[in-house]
């Protein structure tokens, strides 16, 4: 749709509405209204969002570069998704961003559950302490990478000495070394994003009714039981919504890492997101990397709508 | 959850099932807060002690790191800052000690005020866009309602580096690069889609019955909207501010790829701060203290409505 058709849909709306008298006396028609409400919000998104989406399919068939606007932009067909698709780093990037998404997924999941569990118990002080473990989530992911950088530090930093201090590890360079680079960035997702998770499963608890679990202890169902029959099934929808839309984020994540380990050393870290950034603003290869752009937005997509769809069957 | 006034209840846990629970959730808390404990100490740690080994829980507060952050300094010789005199204030005094001379403001200051400045022009515009978008959405039959609903959220699914190539080009041609304006509108953009969803759910639970007998009074229906509808959605318009001022203050991919120079926000500042004058760490942690403070701060205030914001309205309860 276009902003031409909507003005031109509320003007047959405005012209439509009987009564042009009444009209007059009553102010603007209620369809006028809405289009009147709705026309700023729908330009606005067409002009930032979905224009510059049209844009980056274009530019992707080409070999544009934005650095040189001189040089004629030739149209160079499929050429861009072969070179991606034939490309053995971008499989690496896609499989780093896929151990980041997985493991940072099945820990918060692990740790978010179990902690609402805990504070479902209702225990004094449960909601002061409720808040206090939210406030990671709320801040900024490129300053939390920066100052997680300064906690990381190998010989001085608090990490490595807590660590060392418990399990004789010596010196950690977390972000320094290949093997522990990929658990750096996990481990600092997982404290920003893991109440989340917890804050969700809550919500699920909360909203399981009392006489569920009171016709389950007439029945003389045990824990598990009462876990598995009960709480489990209540608590999925909330616990696959919390995953769906930390998915997605952790598929796209750029500022915290980027910032904590800028996708070294060499480059396991380099997350899909922190690689498009560099074949698009350092090496200015904008059609092939708005190819990757394309690439990247249909995977999140698709797997959104299959996890949606998988969803709605949970909760059916 | 029900009182449990009753001497046994199957879903009320038991005394001793609270107090693990109760110390577990603590202990989880307490080490959460570590790192941020840290970095507000660190804020008040001179340069040596903030790379000492082992790192130094106790040490002697000093301010030098919000100095720093707020200043560029030059090394000089001895013999030169004694032929300055003595310093003027406590600021020049510290500097001095460590053979420095502060030679001007930094552009922390700057970087900061257009976090402001962006932050809550786009939160604005974001929410008096919403706002008339969901009313119209929540109360008028919109042809392919569902579809621009789904559009609008869908919007949120792009990485922001896709999103920030052709932005760059088209900003490039509008004479937009770098400027607030730029970042306004496209911070706007995207908040748009949480500021309709969210605010589509207030208006939802507004009955109908309210304005309908505005009108039946004489009201029109922009008057019912504006005298009855606004007024009771106030809570639910703060509450959607507050998101989307946050999602405006935390932004950095965006910033770091349209802005430079000009209309640089905090957030791709912070890690610059590190380059001025060696390894800084206590004027990254003033930085940082700084920035996260407000946030902190807007969460705890937040909590109630939390949820539903970070959820864009899924959840309620």
């Amino acid at each position: 749709m276009t902003t031409g058709a909507i003005d031109n849909l509320a003007d047959k709306a405005a012209k439509s509405t009987p009564f042009g008298m009444v009209r007059r006396m009553r102010g603007l028609s209620d369809r006028a209204i809405a289009w009147l409400f709705i026309a700023p919000t729908v330009f606005l998104l067409l002009a930032i969002n979905i224009f510059p989406l049209i844009w980056t399919v274009y530019l992707s068939f080409t070999n544009f570069r934005a650095n040189q606007p001189g040089r004629e932009v030739r149209w160079i067909g499929t050429r861009n998704y072969e070179r991606i698709f034939g490309s053995e780093d971008i499989w690496g990037y896609l499989q780093a961003t896929a151990h980041f998404v997985v493991w940072t997924m099945v820990i918060q999941v692990i740790i978010g559950f179990g902690l609402a569990l805990l504070i479902n118990r209702n225990f004094r002080g449960a909601s002061f302490w409720t808040t206090v473990i939210l406030i990671p989530m709320m801040l900024s992911p490129a300053v939390v990478g920066v100052f997680w950088t300064y906690i990381y530090q190998p010989q001085t930093g608090i990490f490595s000495y807590i660590i060392d201090f418990f399990a004789n590890t010596g010196a950690l360079d977390m972000i320094g070394s290949v093997g522990l680079a990929p658990w750096s960035i996990i481990i600092v997702d997982t404290w920003m994003w893991t109440p989340y998770i917890m804050i969700l499963c809550l919500a699920g608890l909360r909203s399981i009714p009392d006489y569920l679990y009171e016709a389950a202890e007439i029945d003389r169902a045990n824990a598990l039981q009462k876990f598995w029959y009960i709480t489990l099934p209540r608590v999925l929808p909330f616990l696959m919504l919390a995953v769906l839309f930390r998915g997605i984020e952790n598929f796209k994540m750029f500022d915290m890492v980027v910032e904590l380990t800028s996708g070294g050393p060499g480059s396991t870290t380099e997350l899909a997101s922190i690689n498009l950034k560099r074949e698009a603003f350092e090496k200015w290869r904008t059609g092939f990397s708005s190819a990757f752009a394309v690439i990247l937005f249909v995977t999140v997509f698709g797997l959104g709508n299959i996890y949606v769809k998988a969803l709605n069957r949970v909760k059916s | 959850m029900s009182g449990a006034s009753t001497a046994y209840s199957v879903v009320e846990a038991t005394p001793r099932g609270k107090l693990i629970a109760g110390v577990v959730v603590v202990a989880y808390a307490l080490v959460a807060l570590i790192p941020l404990v840290w970095i507000f100490s660190t804020s008040f740690k001179s340069p040596p002690d903030s790379i000492s080994y082992p790192p130094k829980v106790v040490f002697e507060p000093t301010l030098e790191g919000y100095v720093n952050l707020f200043t560029t300094r030059s090394r000089q010789t001895d013999e030169y800052i004694e032929s300055l005199g003595p310093p003027e204030t406590w600021y020049d005094e510290l500097v001095r000690e460590r053979n420095m001379v502060i030679t001007g403001p930094s552009r922390f200051a700057d970087r900061y005020w257009n976090s402001i400045v962006i932050g809550f022009g786009s939160t604005f515009l974001a929410v008096f866009l919403g706002t008339l978008t969901a009313y119209a959405f929540s109360r008028f039959k919109v042809p392919l309602k569902d579809d621009l609903l789904f559009f609008i959220l869908s919007t949120r699914m792009m990485p922001p580096v896709a999103v920030a190539i052709p932005i760059f080009l088209m900003y490039r041609e509008l004479g937009l690069s770098d400027t607030a304006a730029g970042m306004i509108l496209l911070y706007t953009a995207v908040n748009l889609s949480l500021s309709v969803w969210l605010l589509k759910g207030f208006v939802d639970e507004i009955p109908r019955e309210y304005e309908e007998a505005a009108v039946v009074d004489g009201y029109t229906r922009l008057q019912a909207f504006i005298k009855v509808v606004l007024p009771q959605m106030r809570a639910g318009i703060a509450a959607t501010a507050i998101f989307c001022l946050i999602f405006a203050w935390n932004e950095y991919a965006f910033a770091l790829l349209l802005t430079s120079g000009n209309a640089q926000t905090a957030p791709p500042f912070i890690p610059l701060i590190i380059g001025e004058g060696g390894l800084d760490w206590p004027a990254v942690a003033a930085g940082t203290t700084l920035f996260l403070l407000p946030v902190v701060i807007f969460t705890v205030m937040l909590r109630n409505q939390l949820l539903r914001g970070i959820t864009f309205g899924a959840v309620r309860r």
